[in-house]
Formats: structure tokens, C-alpha cells, sequence
């Protein structure tokens, strides 16, 4: 009884999604050819995924696997054009067999070669050469990640604005932001039990996670609603053309 | 052969991550330039891994379509979603795609068209559910739970409109909460994080980490 309800919902919602569009189109309200097929297509697959708000359901899960399968294709395309392309195919191969007035650059074998490497993961004789490219990757990255770390994320997180500012309000400001990253780093010191004096400092930096943690969350969710508006404007102006 | 699998990837990381560490602090054009032609090394290899995402998800989805395992008809649809977008990727415009890549193509409309809409959909779904979510957790039990929600309610309410026709403080506050305490916590936070990322990196480089290598031998 329940599936057969289910079953009319959907069919109901596909119809009335066809006649509208169909109405809009015969209308001239949607240019068909111009811009009216992208609309039409975006709004489908708008409807598609928002019906999951009312249960999981076929149009949905349709949609989801075209999305994964279009987002993986997308991302082959553009590593060909912005990656392969221009470091590997353009710096080599054209190189080699046409000619471009620039020499081969063969020191791109390296990361072609590396990279190749790292395809053999799925190979059971040859798994173990991918390791050379993930420690390439990893070294590479861990390198890099010290020295900015230290300079970016520590040093630079360590310099304060003078407690003694020209006005009263960011003299509080200041000694509340230097109150509030000593707390938090000795909530996080576990070396030393939390009693007395760090005790109390340690609940002062808890406030002070709090107070961010619900800042995050409540930043969080006004940029998804900023998204569900976006959404609901493009049906509503862009679709239906009710708002202008 | 030991040697080969185990302590040349050992080498390999030890040699770049020292030389990249120290290259920092050598001011240098040689040593400015070493960081770039590595870094797009770095970047090309990368490259590559998207194959290896793209194997494993069609591995994925093939399983499911040759065992016919519940759902298997919704994956054919990840192949079809694929197929169409490489296809056009790769003729690019009728430029095929040994050319620079071309603008207004087939390609373009369907990442406009499809990935866009469906994209933005997907992430403002998760204000619905994060809108329940806290529902059944902000309830304000103890003292942290209290603060967590009336900062998380000002930093909301300032933002919008309505927050504003309520109180014309509360975006001052808002700001003030974003820019004071949330500032100083996440500043906290930041250094615990990158002492700990710093303590790995090291960790990898003389090798004593080494769960990037996999298992096996």
C-alpha cells in the first residue's frame, strides 16, 4: 500500500515536471535551444536531489550516480587539459615528433615515470614500485610542510597586538584573544594534570572552544543556506520565472 | 629486492623532505626554482592519481553490475554520466583534445548544467539535516552546551536580515564573536594542529612512519 503511494508520488512529480516544462517551452517562455535546455536540465536534477528529502528514491538515486559519474569524468578532463597536457604531452611527446622550436625537456620523465608508478598500485607483482611515487609525494609534502608550518601556523600565530591598544575595548579584545589561545593550548596539554590554576584556565579555554565550535557550526549552516536560497532562487526565477 | 621495495622508497622520502625543509631557509634563486620544478613534479604525479580514483570507483560499480548486487541498474548510470562528459571532454569542441582546451563546448554545459546544479543541491541538503542535527544535540544541558548554542544562534541571527530587525547589535556581536573568541580558539587550535602535522612530517622523513608505504613486503 505504502510502495504503491510511493510509486504514484513519483509518476505524479515526473508528469507535472514534463508538462510544465513542456507548457513553459510551447509558451516561448524557455528558449529550448538557447539557454532553456541547461535550465531544464538544472532544475531536473535540483528536483532529483531534493526528493531525497522526502525518502530515498529511484529519481534520486539516478541522479547521484550520473553526479559521481560526470564529476569523475570532469576531473579526467581537466587534469588532461591543466596538468598532462602542458607538463607532460607538450614538454615531451609533441617535442619529439613535431617541430615546435623548443627541445624535448627530459627531466619530465621523472614525474611521468613516478606517476606511472603509481598506477602499478593495482598491479599484485609490481604494487611495490608505486611506493616510490607516494614517497616522493609524502616526502615532498612533509618537507614543505615543516618550515611553512613554523612560520605560518605557529610563529605567526604567536604575535600578539599590544595589551596597551589607544582605546579600552581592543585593549580587551587583545588580552581576550592572548586569554583565549593560552587556554586552549593548555586544555590541550595533557603533560600536566588539570587541577588548581591549570584547571581553571583549561574550563576557560572549553568556553572559549565552545564559543567557536558554535560560531563554526552556526557559520556552517548559514553558508548551506545560503545555498538552499540560491537553489530555490534559481527555480523559482531562473526555471519558473515567477521573480524577477 | 628488499631493497628495492622497502628502503628506496625509505631513501626517497628521507632525501626530499630534507631537501625541501632546507631549501626554505636558502635564499637563493636555485633554491627558488627547485621548489617550483619540484612542486609541478609534485602536481604531475598527482595527476596520475586521478586515474587511480577513476579505476577505483569504475571497479567499484562494475563489481556491482557483474553480481548483480542489490541497486547494481543505478551504477550503470555512474558509467553513462562518465562516458558522455569524457567523450565530450576529449572531442573538445570538435578541436579534439590535443588542443587547448575550447570555450561554449558540450563539455561545458554538462559541468554547468548538471555538476553545478546538482553539486550546490547536494551540499544545501546538509542544511536540512544539520538544521535536525541540532536539534537533538544543542540542548542546552551544561554550562559548555549553553555557550556552544547562544554563540551558535548570535553568529546565525547576525547574519540574516531578521537579526538585524531583532537587534541592531546582534551582527556586531556576531562579528565580534567571529573575530574575538572564535579567533583566539581556533588560533589555540591552529598550533596544536601544525606542532602535530610538524611531529609527523618528521616522522615520515627518518622514516619511523611509514603506513604510506602499505602492507605487504
Amino acid at each position: 500500500m505504502k510502495k504503491s503511494r510511493d510509486v504514484y508520488i513519483l509518476f505524479s512529480t515526473l508528469i507535472l515536471f514534463f508538462l510544465v516544462n513542456i507548457f513553459y517551452l510551447s509558451m516561448g517562455w524557455l528558449d529550448f535551444w538557447g539557454k532553456g535546455l541547461g535550465i531544464v536540465t538544472g532544475a531536473a536534477f535540483t528536483l532529483a536531489m531534493y526528493s531525497f528529502l522526502y525518502k530515498d528514491n529511484p529519481v534520486f538515486k539516478i541522479a547521484e550516480n550520473l553526479f559521481v559519474g560526470v564529476a569523475m569524468g570532469y576531473w579526467i578532463i581537466i587534469t588532461w587539459f591543466n596538468i598532462l597536457k602542458p607538463d607532460v604531452f607538450e614538454t615531451i611527446l609533441v617535442p619529439i615528433f613535431k617541430e615546435t622550436g623548443t627541445p624535448p625537456q627530459f627531466t619530465i620523465l621523472i614525474p611521468t615515470l613516478l606517476g606511472m608508478f603509481m598506477l602499478l598500485r593495482f598491479s599484485k607483482k609490481l604494487a611495490w614500485m608505486s611506493r616510490w611515487s607516494f614517497a616522493f609525494i609524502v616526502g615532498l609534502g612533509s618537507g614543505i610542510t615543516i618550515p611553512n608550518f613554523i612560520h605560518a601556523f605557529i610563529l605567526k600565530q604567536l604575535t600578539f597586538d599590544s595589551l596597551i591598544a589607544p582605546s579600552i575595548p581592543v585593549s580587551i579584545n587583545n588580552f581576550l584573544v592572548l586569554l583565549g589561545v593560552v587556554s586552549v593550548l593548555i586544555y590541550f596539554f595533557f603533560s600536566v594534570e588539570h587541577k588548581g590554576v591549570v584547571g581553571g584556565i583549561s574550563i576557560i579555554g572549553v568556553w572559549f572552544l565552545m564559543i567557536a565550535f558554535g560560531a563554526s557550526f552556526g557559520y556552517t549552516v548559514m553558508a548551506r543556506m545560503s545555498l538552499l536560497i540560491g537553489r530555490i532562487q534559481f527555480l523559482i526565477r531562473d526555471w519558473l520565472g515567477l521573480i524577477q | 629486492m628488499n631493497f628495492l621495495k622497502r628502503t628506496i622508497p625509505l631513501i626517497i622520502a628521507f632525501v626530499m623532505g630534507v631537501t625541501m625543509a632546507l631549501q626554505y631557509y636558502v635564499p637563493h634563486e636555485v633554491s627558488q626554482s627547485l621548489l617550483k620544478v619540484v612542486s609541478r613534479w609534485g602536481i604531475t604525479i598527482g595527476g596520475f592519481a586521478v586515474f587511480l580514483g577513476a579505476y577505483s570507483l569504475f571497479h567499484l560499480h562494475l563489481t556491482k553490475i557483474k553480481r548483480k548486487l542489490p541497486g547494481w541498474g543505478y551504477s550503470t548510470f555512474v558509467f553513462l554520466g562518465a562516458g558522455i562528459t569524457i567523450v565530450f571532454g576529449l572531442y573538445n569542441g570538435g578541436e579534439f583534445f590535443w588542443q587547448d582546451k575550447q570555450e561554449g563546448t558540450m563539455f561545458e554545459w554538462i559541468y554547468f548544467n548538471v555538476q553545478v546544479p546538482a553539486g550546490a543541491t547536494m551540499f544545501s541538503i546538509l542544511a536540512f539535516f544539520m538544521a535536525s542535527a541540532a536539534y537533538r544535540t544543542f540542548r542546552a544541558r551544561t554550562n559548555e552546551a549553553t555557550i556552544l548554542l547562544i554563540a551558535a544562534i548570535i553568529v546565525m541571527l547576525g547574519r540574516v536580515p531578521i537579526g538585524t530587525m531583532i537587534s541592531q547589535y546582534l551582527p556586531i556581536a556576531a562579528d565580534w564573536i567571529m573575530s574575538v573568541p572564535n579567533m583566539a580558539a581556533k588560533r589555540g587550535i591552529l598550533i596544536g594542529v601544525s606542532i602535530g602535522a610538524i611531529a609527523t612530517s618528521l616522522k615520515i622523513i627518518f622514516g619511523i612512519e611509514r603506513a604510506y608505504l602499505g602492507g605487504g613486503d
